[in-house]
């Protein structure tokens, strides 16, 4: 059982829905987005999604690409990414981290040096955006083999043929991406998402968390409503970005948590 | 070198889309299925007699294929080596050979029903390719192009404007080629249902780098049919050159004669301001290594870290930090040869043409005449080069004439 299935099992045991936030790691500075990942887990976040910046996020929107260019600027690199996970674990044992970015700077470092990296840093699982199930012989069968979840995007144009292949291989949790887009772009709609949601949860008892396009409590909570949590990306970093301290990030945070649980 | 088919070089790529260890699918789950389907659609257009006539008769009367494969007489004699001909493929309508893959992609388009184009473009050949197909077949058309890029090619700029294409300066990263695919590719993921991504190179996840191949092949397919009507039936060139951005017309040039172990391939890359450490090129095979981006593994221009570094070159169309996967496998199995000229060589080369031969080139192809002007006087009368002259200058004469210190202000 991974700290991932055990948050899960935890939830469902308290009859509440996962609250999961992004942030990119180095952004704006190390030890400012440090700070905030520390503080994440007391702001009411269940699993961290930490952001490893990448030069080209195709699958990003402005503001996440421009965290990406702040933490790089600053000086962010695939070790110190892994510091920070190192870091929270001094302080925190329970709260799944997962590390999402893009396969480059994974297979620029070796994929089995970096999964032995990774699971010593006490990483719990990876989303890799431009790792379809075509390619999982890269790096999907490979982690979980080291016994890192490799959690799976099913997006809107997934239809029913294509479903089963995705959910193969996939572990700890289903990330369904409630547009398509781009992160950062459109609002979710709660009832666009539940029916997909529950065609989802139909092929799978893995847990299906709702990501792209949840911006406030409102939203966080109606999602959670229809899925088994909500994921919040782009509107934290756009307070990191616009300069808030730790200390506002953090509140704004535990504002769209109280949302998720609220339900 | 092979001489049966189970060993040949022309039967890539495999199932997975690889050359190798090269190309593969790596886009986000959003675009697999529409990939997919546009794998199955070319699969099917491939056998399908109906879809190469409408290529074929679209390439004659409205691209005015086949271009001539002609002997420049001069520029042998200036050189006193190797015979040189040139594959005029910049008399091709809009100037470059841009437009031979675009006919087959926009067919395709027409075939699933899209209705709304986009492209990528960085010197503007591809772009104004797009916009030209797209104005002739009534299709809504967006143009993404770096805005460094915007500024460099203005004249193809105004260009796609009069076409009706929508052209969108890109400001992220240096603003440059490879800016302007993950743009096109963020558009693409957003508006997937009724938009067809029309790539201008041979890169980009599979099938694309294969089709742009096959739809470019037209080139050398060409060559090998014109240079028997000059040279003698069965007369193959001896060395067969082209520039390399992405490398499509490159490939489109090599891929018939892969199989052909006689011909000496060799394809050259931007060098800029030379290919060292300062990284100031776009060199992906000499200075890059291999990596993952815009769908495909190949070589890659990136730092210790996986992070891509900014290509540069004096050339729009070259400026891009990756190369066609194709490429990267024909060069780790040594079929191909693969060198760098810097932006000081193409220069010269690219005033040669004009004097010797009254053909003003663009910097692409200048790129491959440095070469030429390298090895030509080094090689026996007999030896037959042909360069693949890809692209025409129009578009360049500023940037050349800022270069060379002439004031175009009249």
């Amino acid at each position: 059982m991974t700290r991932i299935d055990a948050k899960f099992a935890d939830l469902r045991a308290r009859g509440k829905k996962a609250f999961v936030a992004y942030v990119m790691a180095g952004d704006p500075d190390y030890a400012t987005s440090l700070e905030i990942v520390k503080g994440l887990p007391g702001a009411g976040v269940d699993i961290i999604e930490l952001g490893m910046p990448f030069t080209d996020p195709m699958a990003d929107g402005t503001t996440i690409q421009l965290a990406g260019q702040r933490a790089l600027a600053g000086g962010q690199t695939l070790d110190l990414t892994l510091k920070m996970a190192t870091e929270l674990r001094k302080t925190d044992q329970t709260t799944p981290i997962v590390m999402m970015g893009y396969y480059n700077p994974i297979f620029s470092r070796g994929v089995d040096r970096f999964l032995e990296q990774a699971k010593a840093a006490g990483i719990d699982g990876l989303i890799v955006v431009d790792l379809p199930p075509e390619e999982d012989t890269e790096l999907c069968l490979p982690a979980q083999k080291a016994g890192l979840n490799f959690i799976r995007l099913a997006t809107p144009t997934t239809d029913d043929a294509r479903l089963p292949k995705v959910l193969t291989n996939t572990s700890g949790f289903v990330y369904y991406v409630s547009i398509t887009g781009i992160t950062g772009a459109a609002q979710a709609q709660a009832g666009d998402v539940a029916p997909e949601v529950a065609r989802i949860k139909a092929k799978t008892d893995l847990p299906v968390i709702v990501g792209f396009g949840i911006k406030t409590p409102e939203t966080a909570a109606s999602i959670a409503r229809v899925a088994d949590g909500a994921v919040v990306g782009s509107a934290i970093v756009e307070r990191i970005g616009r300069g808030d301290s730790p200390a506002q990030v953090l509140e704004f945070v535990r504002g769209l948590a109280e949302g998720a649980h609220s339900v | 070198m092979p001489d049966d088919l189970i060993n040949s070089f022309m039967t890539g790529p495999d199932e997975n889309g690889r050359f190798g260890q090269f190309g593969g699918r790596f886009v986000s789950e959003t675009l697999m299925p529409l990939i997919l389907s546009l794998e199955a659609e070319y699969e099917k257009a491939k056998t399908d007699p109906t879809f190469w006539a409408e290529m074929e008769d679209l390439w004659k009367h409205y691209v005015g294929r086949p271009s001539p494969l002609y002997y420049a007489d001069r520029m042998t004699k200036h050189f006193g080596g190797a015979k040189i001909y040139l594959k005029r493929d910049e008399l091709n309508h809009t100037g470059a050979h841009k437009i031979n893959n675009v006919l087959g992609q926009i067919i395709l388009a027409r075939r699933m029903g899209k209705t709304r184009i986009i492209a990528e473009t960085g010197a503007g050949q591809h772009g104004v390719a797009t916009a030209t197909v797209c104005a002739k077949f009534g299709l809504k058309c967006i143009v993404y192009m770096g805005a460094h890029d915007v500024e460099r090619q203005a004249p193809n700029v105004f260009r796609m404007r009069l076409l009706g294409a929508e052209v969108i300066p890109v400001t992220s990263g240096r603003g440059t080629l490879k800016d302007a695919m993950n743009d096109a590719l963020r558009d693409w993921v957003t508006n997937v249902r009724d938009t067809f991504y029309c790539i201008g190179t041979v890169a980009g996840p599979h099938p694309y780098p294969a089709m742009v191949r096959d739809f470019q092949s037209i080139i050398g397919k060409e060559v090998r049919w014109q240079l028997a009507e000059q040279e003698g039936e069965g007369r193959l060139p001896d060395t067969i050159i082209a520039a390399i951005g992405g490398g499509s017309n490159a490939m489109g040039l090599f891929f018939p004669f892969l199989d052909d172990p006689s011909v000496n391939i060799i394809g050259v890359e931007a060098g800029g301001k030379g290919v060292d450490d300062r990284m100031e090129h776009c060199a992906s095979l000499t200075g890059g290594r291999p990596g993952v981006l815009h769908g495909n593994r190949t070589y890659l221009l990136q730092d210790n870290d996986g992070q891509i570094l900014e290509g540069f070159s004096i050339s729009a169309g070259l400026d891009y930090p990756g190369i066609g996967p194709e490429h990267s496998w024909l060069h780790d199995v040594g079929r191909a040869q693969y060198v760098s000229i810097t932006d000081v060589e193409a220069l010269e080369a690219f005033q040669l043409s004009c004097k010797l031969e009254g053909i003003i080139p663009a910097l692409e192809p200048s790129h491959a005449l440095a070469h030429v002007m390298k090895i030509a006087p080094t090689l026996p009368a007999d030896h037959i080069i042909v360069m693949n002259m890809c692209g025409r200058g129009d578009k360049d004469i500023f940037t050349v004439a800022k270069h060379l210190g002439f004031d175009m202000k009249i």
